[in-house]
């Protein structure tokens, strides 16, 4: 039997704002020493009194823009009761039934095809402490909390059960974190625990609308923790149908060590969360007038953008899609483009692309390091790239300058006074090296006059070889060229 | 309207309360008074009063997003029973 699968994310983004979402103590905590961001106000203490942060609201409400939600005029705080050691208070303040934002959308694309996800709300909550389970050497188990983390503005977006695959959701995900990076409203890192993510999912006969039991996963710490996830809980509930079992309705958490699902806690203790209205915080009322101010201050988004680089810059829609996947890399682009006049941007840009999409994009991988934190700036980029346009370094010897420049934050000119690695352009130099080429490599240059194109190829690599990549690569074709055409 | 056993006892649960036969009765009553005394409550004919969510005619009070000094690890942890590695210390936390 064909099955259909249902998904729904719920995702939690942190706000960059420099204070906390209820008082004032620095909301900045990922190097701090324990309990060193906490007040009365985080610990819930008797008498105390949250007040709202005004920016992360704006935060917010421009989060709920961008995702194409509408933002209704009335909406309050409230309380979620449940006792769990990482609430001080016995409650997170959370929205319930008046979310900031509803009905919204976000758009992905799939194979080509473009899709909309719709989302459901778009809320305000604190986040809260962090536990650290310990084991003392006799095997009693305890837990230890660092408060600092309670409190962190936190924005949850609740997307309708529409995504069908684990790729689906991927992209869901990489779309809402990139939106949250064009804002600069969230860092939307994953493995820091800026960004989470948790999902329902569910399976059911194609065709078929009848609700399926829904299976709750969560502890999926990056992109990839989520797909594989995904794929995994598509067929274990598959088997578990064909096998003629009951689904149960449960929250599973992913082991990301196993590649497994594992049951968490059955929904028989169904939360009983008791929400009441926060009486500590007054209601809110946004104006038509303030919303549409926020509407005007959204920065350029990156369907925007990509549409923009593609017009602009002669790029492909997968370069422009690529190049627009995360801010910090089309900033990045943008840098080194802007460096350059007017009439020589397409060429430019093109030459920017191919560093970035290839040599750049390897090394950042390789080193598992942010573009914006590269030793290679903008202005380092653009350096090597007009000694390259004015013949000072080859193609092939700027493979090796980027390397060195990449792991040393050095200028391309200084590497290649160092090592040598000036362009010959110099017809007699290079047709002295073409002539030595010739006279050792004779199976190769039988080849060519037999036809074979490829031993030219082989034997331009040669000359490369020979002089390290220095050589003019158009200037060592024509030579060879002509020097293989002359001799008998 | 009198609660029920089942309802005190998951009363008591949520407040993470252990009640003992003696009190499950004693409280059951006084619950229910006070759940009778909403009843004479509901009887007051609000059709023309909007619901509220807050009884105080405040709204939008916000403040400016500026951090300021929190209190020191060993303030926070002062009133803790237990603390290590400055940190609360408590029972385990079971995750799975």
């Amino acid at each position: 039997m064909t099955y259909e699968t249902i998904i729904g994310l719920e995702v939690h983004a942190q706000l960059l704002t420099r204070s906390k979402m209820f008082c004032r103590c620095s909301a900045d905590y990922i190097d701090a020493a324990s309990n060193t961001h906490v007040c009365p106000v985080c610990l819930g203490m008797p008498g105390v009194l949250p007040t709202i942060n005004q920016q992360a609201l704006e935060y917010a409400v421009m989060t709920a823009l961008a995702l194409n939600c509408a933002i209704p005029e009335y909406t309050k705080f409230d309380r979620k009761n449940y006792p769990y050691p990482d609430l001080m208070k016995g409650y997170q303040i959370s929205q319930y039934d008046a979310p900031l934002a509803v009905n919204g959308w976000l758009e992905i694309e799939i194979e080509g095809h473009k899709r909309r996800i719709g989302i459901i709300r778009v809320h305000l909550e604190e986040d809260t402490a962090k536990l650290l389970h310990r084991t003392t050497p006799w095997g009693e188990t305890y837990s230890l909390v660092d408060v600092n983390r309670a409190g962190v503005p936190l924005l949850e977006v609740v997307s309708e059960p529409d995504i069908r695959s684990p790729e689906e959701a991927r992209q869901y995900l990489m779309k809402l974190r990139t939106i949250l990076q064009f804002l600069g409203v969230s860092s939307g890192n994953m493995e820091e625990g800026s960004f989470r993510c948790d999902a329902n999912i569910s399976i059911r006969p194609l065709g078929s609308t009848d609700s399926a039991v829904k299976v709750e996963v969560k502890n999926m710490n990056s992109f990839k923790a989520v797909y594989r996830a995904l794929e995994y809980e598509e067929g274990r509930q598959r088997g578990v149908i064909e096998e003629g079992g009951r689904l149960l309705q449960e929250t599973r958490g992913w082991v990301e060590e196993k590649g497994i699902t594992v049951s968490q806690r059955s929904k028989e203790y169904a939360h009983d969360y008791r929400y009441f209205p926060e009486p500590d915080l007054p209601p809110m009322v946004f104006s038509r007038q303030w919303v549409e101010q926020l509407r005007s201050r959204l920065p350029e988004l990156p369907e925007a953008r990509r549409d923009r680089f593609l017009s602009h810059y002669g790029l492909s829609a997968y370069d422009a899609s690529l190049l627009t996947a995360s801010k910090a890399m089309a900033d990045y682009f943008e840098a080194c483009v802007k460096l350059k006049t007017e009439a020589m941007v397409e060429k430019r840009a093109k030459a920017v692309r191919n560093w970035l999409l290839s040599d750049f994009s390897r090394l950042l991988h390789a080193t598992d390091t942010e573009i914006g934190d590269s030793k290679v700036t903008p202005e380092h980029l653009v350096e090597m790239l007009d000694l390259i346009d004015q013949g000072t370094l080859s193609g092939a010897a700027a493979k090796t300058v980027f390397e060195e420049m990449f792991s040393s934050g050095r200028h391309a000119a200084d590497i290649i006074a160092e090592k040598g690695l000036t362009q010959i352009s110099d017809a007699e130099e290079v047709e002295e090296i073409v002539a030595q080429v010739i006279a050792t490599n004779a199976q190769a240059v039988e080849d060519f006059k037999k036809g074979k194109e490829r031993a030219l190829t082989f034997l331009v690599g040669q000359v490369m070889r020979q002089t390290r990549g220095r050589a003019n690569p158009s200037l060592v074709n024509k030579l060879l060229k002509e020097k293989l055409e002359d001799s008998p | 309207m009198k609660l029920s056993r089942e309802e005190v006892k998951h009363i008591a649960l949520l407040a993470r309360l252990g009640l003992s036969e003696e009190e499950m009765e004693r409280f059951r009553g006084q619950l229910s008074n006070i759940l009778e005394n909403f009843e004479v409550l509901k009887q007051v004919d609000t059709s023309d009063v909007p619901p509220t969510a807050y009884p105080i005619s405040l709204e939008n009070v916000v403040r400016e997003d500026e951090a300021a000094p929190s209190f020191t690890q060993s303030e926070i942890l002062a009133n803790a029973p237990h603390q290590e590695e400055g940190c609360f210390r408590v029972r385990a936390v079971l995750e799975q």
